[in-house]
């Protein structure tokens, strides 16, 4: 009895614990060695932008954390299951080849409620409550091919929203979008974060956006990848336009940029 | 979308007015011999007496044999390209063999058939169907293989179970299955007509055609060519329509 008190008062609280934890992990490509014994521990309801060098692994990582692609040792843990027991939501790069054209988008977002066995209406409940709760201006009774760019990225976010996924992964997302719907986009991002909390993992090329999005910025070396940093970005949301001129997020951008810097000369 | 005026759809009938202008000129000044060349109206009235009679029977039975030879091929090229396409290794080691034959005139075929199927109709539907089903097949293979492999990631992701997967694989190749259908149907109304215009014919439209020129009906066999213009033309235009409601989603 006294054991089992000693050992609940030692375990942190839950919102403590990391949600994610990656120990000894190993990938290779070929004879390039991208991950070698890598740990990390990835905390739980943030926002975690990874960023770094070209070709340090930033996507590989989020996609070994999805089971994506397969790793060749170590261990992936969320909340010490692995990825299969997890919901989780993941939203390509390229949402002209990720979105299914011959659904519409409403279909496209009920899709993966299909897996679960839930009847139709409720999928259909689901998807509405969803795009409530967003706010969303969008005639979903569309197909993908008659919407934007910015429109069907958003569908994909909602497709991998709508099963309320413990993580959400983002392999930059908004890179292939113009800087107008860039910046509408990381609004919703922001917007869709604060309604749920989600803990979220986004790849990204671009610094400020790395910065602006996160609670926590990820800066990795080149192969084989080590954490160069976890810097923590800790401004209040929602954050504006002016937060982009707050003395904090300068300082925490330039030290990113310092470190990218250090790395990309190494 | 740019909204089309009724002006704007008439404009394609400019060039028929034309053709038919310089035709009805070249016959009446004489530069085209009216023996070989008889007159539009001529042709027309030949037409609409074929048509009340043998032509339109013709017509029908061409009609009936490229759509026998496109539903047989549909039903062997569609699995097999599906089977071919799913299996890179399969697909490289048949490759060669199905470009070969795709590439062969199905006519240079015709003798063997004749040898396999005896001076028959059936031989004809199957020299058609031999034609369309390996254009079908070459295409259906090539869109599995196109199939995009992050929409298949995405279906995994998301929980597709295997049945599920191979659901996305196949719309994903429907848009080429259709080029293949039509490019199929193409063939299949070629080889039919040439079909019937040798091996032991009595009717059809090449026989209607080949027979007009044997006892020099010129009206008769002018009329024929364009039946055999107008089911080619209709065909193709009937799979567009249907294509561009089931694969809606094709080239955009």
């Amino acid at each position: 009895m006294a054991l089992a008190i000693t050992a609940v008062r030692e375990a942190p609280a839950a919102a403590e614990r990391p949600h994610i934890t990656i120990r000894g992990l190993s990938k290779r490509f070929d004879e390039m060695v991208v991950y070698d014994k890598f740990d990390l521990d990835i905390p739980r309801g943030k926002i975690i932008s990874v960023f770094g060098p070209n070709g340090c692994g930033k996507s590989t990582l989020i996609n070994l954390m999805a089971g994506l692609i397969p790793k060749d040792g170590g261990e992936i843990l969320f909340d010490g299951m692995r990825v299969e027991d997890v919901k989780i939501g993941y939203v390509f790069q390229n949402y002209r080849e990720a979105l299914f054209p011959w659904l519409r988008a409403h279909e496209n977002i009920e899709y993966p409620l299909k897996f679960m066995r839930l009847p139709k209406p409720e999928r259909r409940r689901r998807v509405e409550a969803l795009v409530a709760r967003l706010g969303v201006r969008l005639d979903l009774n569309r197909y993908p091919y008659e919407m934007s760019g910015g429109q069907q990225q958003l569908v994909s976010i909602m497709r991998a929203l709508v099963i309320e996924p413990e993580v959400l992964f983002l392999d930059e997302p908004f890179s292939a979008l113009d800087y107008e719907m860039t910046l509408f986009m990381r609004e919703q991002l922001q917007r869709v974060f604060m309604d749920t909390g989600t803990t979220t993992i986004i790849v990204s090329h671009d610094l400020e956006e790395a910065v602006y999005v996160a609670d926590e910025i990820l800066l990795l070396t080149r192969a084989p990848t080590r954490v160069a940093d976890f810097v923590t970005f800790g401004a209040p949301r929602p954050r504006t336009d002016a937060t982009l001129s707050e003395p904090d997020f300068v300082r925490v951008k330039s030290h990113s940029l310092a470190v990218f810097q250090r790395e990309v000369r190494r | 979308m740019i909204k089309r005026r009724t002006s704007d759809l008439l404009v394609p009938l400019i060039g028929v007015a034309v053709m038919l202008a310089l035709w009805y000129l070249a016959v009446k000044t004489r530069v085209i011999d009216p023996v070989l060349l008889p007159l539009p109206t001529d042709t027309a009235r030949a037409a609409w007496k074929g048509f009340n009679g043998k032509l339109g029977t013709d017509f029908l039975i061409t009609l009936e044999r490229t759509a026998l030879a496109i539903a047989l091929a549909s039903a062997i090229g569609i699995p097999v390209g599906l089977i071919l396409g799913a299996s890179e290794k399969l697909y490289r080691s048949l490759e060669f063999v199905v470009d070969f034959f795709r590439s062969t005139p199905a006519t240079a075929i015709f003798p063997l058939f004749l040898l396999l199927f005896g001076v028959d109709d059936k031989t004809k539907v199957y020299v058609a169907t031999f034609a369309a089903s390996l254009a079908i097949i070459f295409n259906v293979a090539y869109g599995v293989m196109n199939a995009r492999k992050t929409r298949l990631l995405a279906a995994w992701l998301m929980g597709a179970r295997r049945h599920q997967i191979l659901l996305v694989i196949l719309l994903e190749s429907f848009p080429q299955t259709f080029i293949g259908l039509r490019t199929g149907v193409s063939l299949a109304l070629i080889v039919v007509i040439v079909a019937e215009m040798f091996i032991g014919s009595k009717d059809g439209l090449g026989n209607s055609i080949f027979e007009a020129q044997q006892l020099f009906e010129m009206p008769a066999m002018y009329a024929a060519i364009f039946a055999s213009g107008a089911l080619g033309y209709g065909l193709n235009l009937l799979f567009r329509l249907i294509e561009k409601r089931v694969v809606h989603w094709a080239g955009k």
